[in-house]
């Protein structure tokens, strides 16, 4: 995975993190190069902070540069990141 | 003196206030079609400024220029292509990180370009303070501020742009990519001028270092003999790349972009506070939450219906009247020898009574896009994906699907072209397969009329306050039904045709925005007249065809006869009152008119069909028009119109076709018309569509499954319903 922010902080999945926190991205576990891609076009990439707005019933809402982003069900348990 | 004429293209971000800023330039001087080859919509309009006519083409809405979905081929394959005279940026300015992403890649596109800084008051209003002159200076590209509602900053914006139009942006900056791949970023640069295109050559070599799949195929086209040479090169220094920066070349391109941006943006914005979702977080702590989530989207779908039904029923009724009005005043333009002339029967039972039927609902399908486009403006529309997104995640979709869904409610066709936003074919198929399940609104009409005729109105009272009709209950059923039947298809499909894991769901959620009475006002209007246009071409050829079929054979003079026979026989009886008289003269003209319709085409067609459709409970009239409503679903109402109006003298005293319906079947019956018309087979236009998009298997299979899932369940419905009864 990334190795820019490589600090020796474990990550762990989205899904375990609480509301209000925030959080470092880290990667996708098993994302193809088309989704790392495009979570990077929109602002996710590697090293950016996060915070978590709201966990629905499944899907999280997550700020990223300001901007609010719904991220499902699936993707909450696949992306990595490194908490504060 | 010619004028001078030149091309706008307006592009920017979802809800950067794009569709606000063309509105504001163009007015209602627009055009919607296609682009070629592809079902996204393309907008187009026109206006002059100073001595300049300027063509403005809205671009669809796109994050970025990597073709990742098709909205983002169409977009570039325009700015590369048809090579717009000036290209408008609409970058929503309390967000303006991310919205100038999309700018970085037009200037490096080298694209003549102005930035509209769109909703600057609310980036005031948040705590943003941005000084353009500076920032203008550090792009190297001019910036107007513009709110899009108010049409403030318009014509300064086409000041600019007329400016920098057809000229080579000389001035433009673009990122630097830094030390590890400037230089070989240069020499691919160079190696692309010498063997293949002198124009765009940068932004060419940047697409291959991204491995763009969409360029090389372009670049291929353009020199074949040298495609090769070019991408062996890119694969070679993209290789070095990630070997010196630890990431696919693609993601580095994309975070020093954001860099140039935030480099730029920590110069010239100061930020007193971060407020741009204060408010929306807030709303969205109710809206989203994860208990009332679901509650609350229920209540909202049903005070659509609720609001649908009871503003628009009245007006109906109204429009219903004047038809009323004008067929006697057509009718009477004949007098009393009009009963035998075609061109009368033809005018009123045929046109009037055929497409009035459908034009009286057009105040319900005004209302019903009015609040789907108010939920589309307000940003409610991303939050239903939100709330819904777990009970799609069981039926094998995610939250984006329900976009298209919602979108379904009011046109099929809008929303089957929405699934273009779904990034995997299978879940575009399966959306694409269950969205004629959400019923649209031309299918309204037929509710309307079916709920008119046979549930009369009630009114109750929730919690005290709300008055609740059992008719929007009625509708409100309906809806659901389509809704639960489009859950247990998906699942099906997805488990058997269209296996596979669940795709990745990333939406962005605008802030919540009010939305403007002219924006809506727009959007309503454009689909509504796509209702009237369509009533007043296709339909009124069906109608016409429908009434032919059912003028014509004629009853001979020998049948006729008989029931002037009988007529008279009633009228010589001395003994009986003038009311029995009346009643039984009426049973005669009812029998003389079923006659008619027995003998004309329709009738026996209808008859041979009626078999088929006798175990759903319908007898050949209701069979002939549920046939019709392929051509398009409010057919059904018109035909029934039709059938019912043919051959009887129309004068002011003809009942309402509700009554007809009423006196002639059972509020069973009526139910199973509506259950029939939800399901059974799309529309034309719907099945035109569907092969387009996915192919004629799927087209096939999508009118094959749910004529035979409507028939079995219409089946079930009635024979279960009529022994209960």
């Amino acid at each position: 995975m990334n190795d820019r922010n490589n600090n020796s902080l474990p990550t762990i999945p989205l899904a375990m993190t609480l509301v209000g926190q925030t959080v470092t991205f880290a990667g996708v576990r098993n994302a193809g190069r088309g989704l790392t891609h495009r979570l990077a076009e929109m602002g996710l990439a590697p090293g950016e902070n996060l915070e978590i707005i709201n966990r629905g019933p499944g899907p999280f809402i997550v700020s990223v540069k300001g901007s609010r982003f719904v991220l499902g069900r699936g993707m909450v348990h696949r992306i990595l990141v490194r908490p504060e | 003196m010619k004028d001078k004429r030149l091309t706008i293209a307006l592009a920017g971000n979802p809800n950067s206030g794009k569709t606000t800023v063309f509105n504001a330039i163009t007015g209602a001087r627009q055009h919607v079609g296609n682009y070629p080859g592809v079902t996204v919509e393309k907008k187009t309009g026109s206006t002059t400024h100073g001595d300049v006519r300027l063509d403005v083409v809205d671009l669809p809405g796109t994050y970025s220029l990597t073709a990742y979905s098709i909205e983002e081929v169409v977009t570039r394959n325009f700015l590369l292509d048809e090579k717009p005279d000036v290209v408008v940026d609409i970058v929503d300015s309390s967000n303006l990180e991310r919205n100038l992403y999309l700018a970085t890649q037009l200037m490096e596109l080298g694209v003549p370009l102005v930035l509209a800084f769109n909703m600057s008051d609310v980036a005031a209003s948040r705590g943003y303070n941005i000084d353009e002159e500076k920032l203008s200076e550090l792009l190297g590209v001019p910036i107007v501020n513009t709110v899009g509602h108010k049409g403030k900053g318009i014509s300064e914006l086409l000041d600019a742009a007329l400016v920098v139009a057809g000229k080579t942006a000389s001035k433009q900056r673009y990122p630097n990519y830094g030390g590890e791949i400037e230089p070989h970023l240069l020499q691919l640069t160079e190696l692309v001028e010498q063997k293949c295109s002198r124009q765009r050559s940068r932004w060419f070599a940047i697409k291959l270092l991204e491995n763009d799949a969409e360029t090389i195929k372009r670049l291929g086209q353009v020199c074949p003999e040298h495609i090769e040479e070019l991408t062996l090169e890119a694969e070679r220094i993209r290789k070095h790349i990630e070997s010196v920066c630890g990431d696919a070349a693609e993601i580095i391109f994309a975070d020093r972009r954001y860099g140039f941006i935030s480099g730029a943006c920590t110069e010239a914005v100061t930020q007193s506070v971060e407020r741009r979702h204060e408010r929306s977080d807030k709303i969205d702590a109710v809206m989203t939450n994860r208990y009332l989530g679901l509650p609350i989207f229920a209540i909202l779908m049903f005070l659509v219906f609720q609001l649908t039904f009871s503003v628009g029923n009245p007006v109906v009724d109204a429009f219903d009247g004047w038809k009323g009005d004008l067929a006697g005043a057509v009718s009477g333009l004949w007098g009393e020898s009009g009963a035998d002339s075609v061109l009368r029967s033809l005018l009123v039972d045929g046109i009037i009574e055929g497409v009035g039927a459908v034009m009286v609902f057009t105040p319900l399908i005004m209302l019903l896009f009015l609040a789907i486009a108010f939920l589309e403006d307000s940003g409610y529309m991303a939050r239903a994906a939100f709330v819904i997104d777990r009970l799609m995640h069981k039926i094998g979709l995610h939250g984006k699907s329900f976009i298209p869904m919602l979108i379904g409610f009011g046109c099929t066709v809008p929303g089957i072209m929405a699934t273009r936003t779904l990034e995997t074919r299978r879940d575009r198929i399966t959306t694409i397969l269950v969205l004629p399940l959400m019923s649209c609104g031309a299918r309204m009409p037929i509710y309307v009329l079916i709920l008119g005729a046979f549930f009369p109105e009630r009114v109750f009272k929730v919690l005290g306050i709300y008055n609740v009709t059992n008719q929007a209950l009625w509708l409100f059923a309906i809806y659901a039904i389509g809704i639960a039947l489009a859950i247990v298809c998906a699942k099906i499909f997805r488990a058997t045709l269209l296996k596979g894991e669940a795709t990745p769901f990333v939406m962005e959620l605008p802030p919540y925005r009010m939305p403007t009475i002219k924006g809506l006002a727009i959007h309503m209007w454009e689909r509504t007249w796509l209702y009237i246009k369509k009533a007043g071409t296709i339909i009124l050829a069906i109608v016409v065809v429908l009434w032919a079929l059912a003028y014509w054979p004629k009853l001979g003079e020998e049948k006729l006869g008989v029931f002037e026979q009988q007529r008279a026989v009633v009228q010589a009886e001395k003994q009986a009152d003038a009311e029995q008289i009346a009643e039984r003269l009426e049973e005669i003209d009812n029998a003389e008119h079923e006659a008619k319709l027995e003998h004309s085409a329709i009738g026996r067609v209808g008859k041979t069909i009626a078999p088929v459709f006798r175990p759903c409970g319908f007898d050949w009239k209701i069979s002939t028009a549920t046939i019709g409503a392929f051509a398009a679903k409010e057919v059904f109402v018109g035909q029934m119109g039709v059938i019912y109006s043919v051959g009887e003298e129309a004068d002011e005293e003809s009942e309402p076709l509700r009554e007809k319906l009423a006196a002639k079947y059972t509020p069973l019956i009526g139910f199973c018309i509506m259950l029939f018309s939800l399901i059974s087979m799309p529309c034309m236009v719907t099945v035109a569509v569907t092969v387009r998009e996915a192919g004629w298997r799927w087209a096939l299979l999508q009118v094959g499954y749910l004529t035979v899932l409507a028939w079995v369940l219409t089946t079930i419905v009635y024979q279960v319903g009529s022994r209960l009864v």
